[in-house]
């Protein structure tokens, strides 16, 4: 006898948590917000409401990764950020459908901007062990030297994700993170905090990539909490204010800017709102987040 | 007679050419007057006598600076590469031309030693201005895109410790890639930047595509601060670094900041101790220690520490302080009142903290302003000589046991321009330069600087890098 089959069965739901440090937690402060879809309005999850706190730990866990990260063999880092795209071709199907709900696409649009987002990765995996080549240099000096400069990683890098134009919930979080981290930096980034489900699930694929824990670092939350506490961290090196939409106020280009100016943070400006992910990346955002060291070493006998 | 001593062979003052007694600004291709009535003097350091009267920039000028270099922007960003180089290369022939004049000019204005001007400033500053004449028509082969365009009007504002090798810096780069200028030089050295306007004069270089402005720091906030300026290259303090930094935020305006440092000079107990000690007064007593990449953190291998304090302190009692045109003057006077009392104020809380004080016996000028060279032996991270830029002939000796904690204690500083390192081992050497979170290493040698090799800071050392192919960066549109 078989048994009686439930004609009912329900879905498990996931419970979206932060990537901080490699591990999933939920936010210290026990809040959430809700999520929802962009075109219809309905309820999809509860998300994390991410604090200062969250962020201020997340930094702790990206400083304590770049020793260890920033020392990685390129090779070895353009292997982690190949095998990140593995894993994100593996989900194809569900990053497609939180893309679709995210952006308010259909998932025939969606499914794209994800495949592009796997082309990204590819990309960045394959620049990690040409930067020095081409951002480096031999110069010849007038004596007696063999002086070489060669770029390394800036630190640690807080990044607002995008939070608009065309394929910015994974494609464009992409586009801004991996190019941090391909040259050794270590990332915090603040998730778009209407559209962070793609984000909170890439760490998911990243922490089944190789990644060390800490090397990125992923908050979901009200940005206006989140990029000041970045810029204003003595232990972040660098912003990248590609999400930033704010006019005015504590999450302004202006104000961050401002805040970063006390420990002279590297700081990339926003991007227009309407900027279209899919747009070839180029190299400025994998030359930006570099500092070039000079060696001057004394040839003789 | 002691042994060494010399007879005194001062350079001639006359040398250094007519100096007016009042200056006003270069401004569109002219000297001008100021608008305004205030005019500051720039003393002699080494006399405390007065040269020149020069005018104290005010808003209405530097509007007016900024309108000419806007004006002459159009037709300067449209000229040929090739025809911009050829300027260049004219401004440097004749830098080269009147460098002894250039030379002694620097030294009354600054008070650093005519050896240092004659032999390493000026040799620097026409070989700069070389190098950027030939990236003029190459700079599609720069690899920062098939058609790099100039980023606008540049703002520069220099420090007083490098006064022309600091303007060459800024000048040559951006000339060279089709921007134009308004150049702010120290209030304590402004001398010879106004006589690079006639340079620019002989040169036949275009009105309006540079442009010199003195004044103060208000001049320089007024400058900075200006709406129609595309871009601020600013050398000096982190502090001002930070204010600029604040101002611009916000706008689409770019930045590129060099500023203080505190490096770690380390030496291991392999090094030859004799090479090194010449390394370390080079690094610390070099331009009576004005140098933001100074090597004022001394980090000896704790079991050669009383060795290399021996050999130090023999050599640091050969320094000859004096007068500045002397050709046999290895430390010249400190550039004004107001950095010999910051001077002051540091050492003497390095002797309150419980750092110990030394320096040879010199006999100091009655007049003028001056330091004479000295080490702090029982540093700790902790005490203020060891974490505040002093830009004076101050070195701070700590000690390490360990590569590693050498590595910690060179990076233990919010600053992060430059570092030394003295060993024989190779390996070590690139171990120790890939370690250390700062812009230039010197392995085995130290302060050497080169038009190819770029230069610039880590962390709150500032971003942007001048010099070498990297130097375009700051002023193409990339």
């Amino acid at each position: 006898m078989s048994e009686p089959t439930s004609a009912l069965r329900l879905d498990v739901y996931k419970t979206y948590k932060l990537f901080v440090g490699g591990k999933f937690p939920r936010s210290e402060s026990g809040r959430v917000y809700e999520v929802t879809d962009r075109k219809t309005g309905e309820w999809l999850a509860n998300a994390p409401q991410g604090t200062r706190k969250d962020t201020r730990d997340a930094v702790s866990a990206a400083r304590k990764a770049f020793g260890g990260w920033s020392g990685a063999t390129a090779y070895n880092r353009g292997q982690i950020l190949y095998r990140a795209a593995e894993m994100l071709q593996g989900r194809r199907e569900q990053y497609t459908a939180e893309v679709a709900v995210s952006e308010g696409l259909t998932a025939k649009k969606a499914a794209p901007l994800v495949d592009a987002a796997v082309d990204r990765l590819v990309w960045y995996a394959g620049w990690t062990d040409k930067v020095a080549q081409i951002a480096g240099n031999a110069n010849p000096v007038a004596g007696p030297y063999f002086n070489l400069s060669t770029p390394e990683p800036t630190g640690v890098v807080g990044v607002v994700a995008p939070q608009g134009g065309h394929g910015f919930s994974l494609l464009g979080l992409v586009s801004v993170l991996a190019p941090v981290i391909a040259t050794g930096n270590t990332a915090v980034v603040a998730l778009a905090p209407g559209a962070p489900l793609p984000g909170l699930s890439l760490g998911e694929v990243l922490a089944t990539s190789d990644l060390p824990g800490g090397v990125v670092n992923l908050i979901s939350g009200r940005t206006e909490d989140i990029a000041p506490t970045l810029a204003s961290h003595a232990d972040v090196n660098a912003l990248d204010l590609a999400g930033i939409v704010a006019e005015e106020g504590p999450a302004s280009a202006k104000d961050l800017e401002v805040a970063a100016a006390d420990t002279l943070k590297r700081v990339l400006r926003p991007e227009p709102a309407s900027h279209d992910w899919t747009t070839a990346p180029g190299t400025d955002r994998l030359l930006t987040f570099l500092e070039t060291k000079t060696v001057w070493h004394p040839m003789g006998m | 007679m002691a042994l060494f001593d010399y007879a005194p062979a001062p350079e001639s003052r006359a040398a250094a050419g007519d100096i007016a007694s009042t200056y006003g600004h270069y401004i569109d291709g002219e000297f001008v007057e100021s608008t305004g009535s205030e005019a500051l003097k720039t003393v002699d350091p080494s006399t405390e006598e007065v040269l020149a009267e020069f005018a104290q920039g005010t808003e209405a000028d530097v509007d007016r600076a900024v309108a000419a270099a806007r004006k002459a922007f159009t037709s300067w960003s449209a000229l040929s590469g090739a025809e911009r180089g050829k300027y260049l290369f004219r401004i440097a022939r004749i830098i080269q031309e009147r460098s002894r004049e250039l030379a002694v000019l620097e030294s009354i204005d600054n008070g650093k030693p005519i050896k240092e001007t004659r032999d390493v400033d000026l040799p620097l500053v026409a070989a700069h201005f070389f190098y950027y004449a030939g990236w003029a028509d190459k700079l599609e082969f720069a690899g920062y895109g098939p058609n790099p365009r100039p980023v606008g009007v540049a703002a520069q504002v220099i420090p007083w410790n490098f006064p022309l090798l600091m303007l060459a810096w800024k000048i040559a780069p951006a000339l060279a890639t089709g921007n134009t200028v308004v150049l702010k030089p120290a209030e304590t050295t402004p001398l010879t930047a106004l006589r690079f306007a006639e340079i620019c004069r002989q040169a036949g270089l275009p009105k309006g595509v540079v442009n010199i402005i003195t004044g103060d720091g208000r001049t320089g906030a007024a400058l900075t601060a200006h709406p129609d300026i595309d871009k601020v290259a600013f050398t000096g303090s982190t502090e001002v670094g930070r204010a600029i930094a604040r101002t611009l935020a916000g706008t689409t305006k770019r930045l590129s900041l060099e500023l203080g440092g505190k490096a770690a000079n380390i030496v291991f107990d392999d090094a030859p101790i004799d090479q090194a000690v010449e390394g370390i007064v080079d690094g610390i007593f070099f331009n009576q220690g004005h140098v933001c990449c100074a090597g004022s953190r001394l980090l000896v291998q704790e079991s050669i520490h009383d060795d290399v304090m021996d050999a130090l302190k023999r050599r640091m009692s050969t320094l000859r302080v004096g007068d500045p045109l002397d050709k046999n003057t290895d430390v010249g006077a400190i550039n004004s009142a107001a950095q010999l009392a910051r001077i002051q104020e540091l050492t003497a809380a390095g002797e309150a903290e419980g750092a110990e004080r030394w320096s040879p016996s010199c006999e100091l000028p009655s007049a003028g302003y001056w330091f004479a060279p000295t080490v702090f032996s029982n540093v700790s991270a902790t005490h203020r000589i060891a974490r505040e830029e002093i830009f004076g002939p101050v070195l701070s000796v700590l000690t390490f046991r360990t590569p590693e904690e050498a590595v910690a204690k060179a990076n233990n500083t919010p600053y992060g321009l430059s570092a030394g390192i003295w060993t024989e081992k190779g390996s070590r050497i690139l171990w120790m330069a890939g370690k250390l979170r700062a812009g230039v290493v010197w392995s085995n040698t130290f302060n050497k600087f080169d038009p190819t090799s770029p230069f610039g800071g880590y962390k709150e050392s500032g971003y942007g890098r001048e010099g070498g192919r990297h130097g375009l960066e700051a002023y193409l549109d990339v």
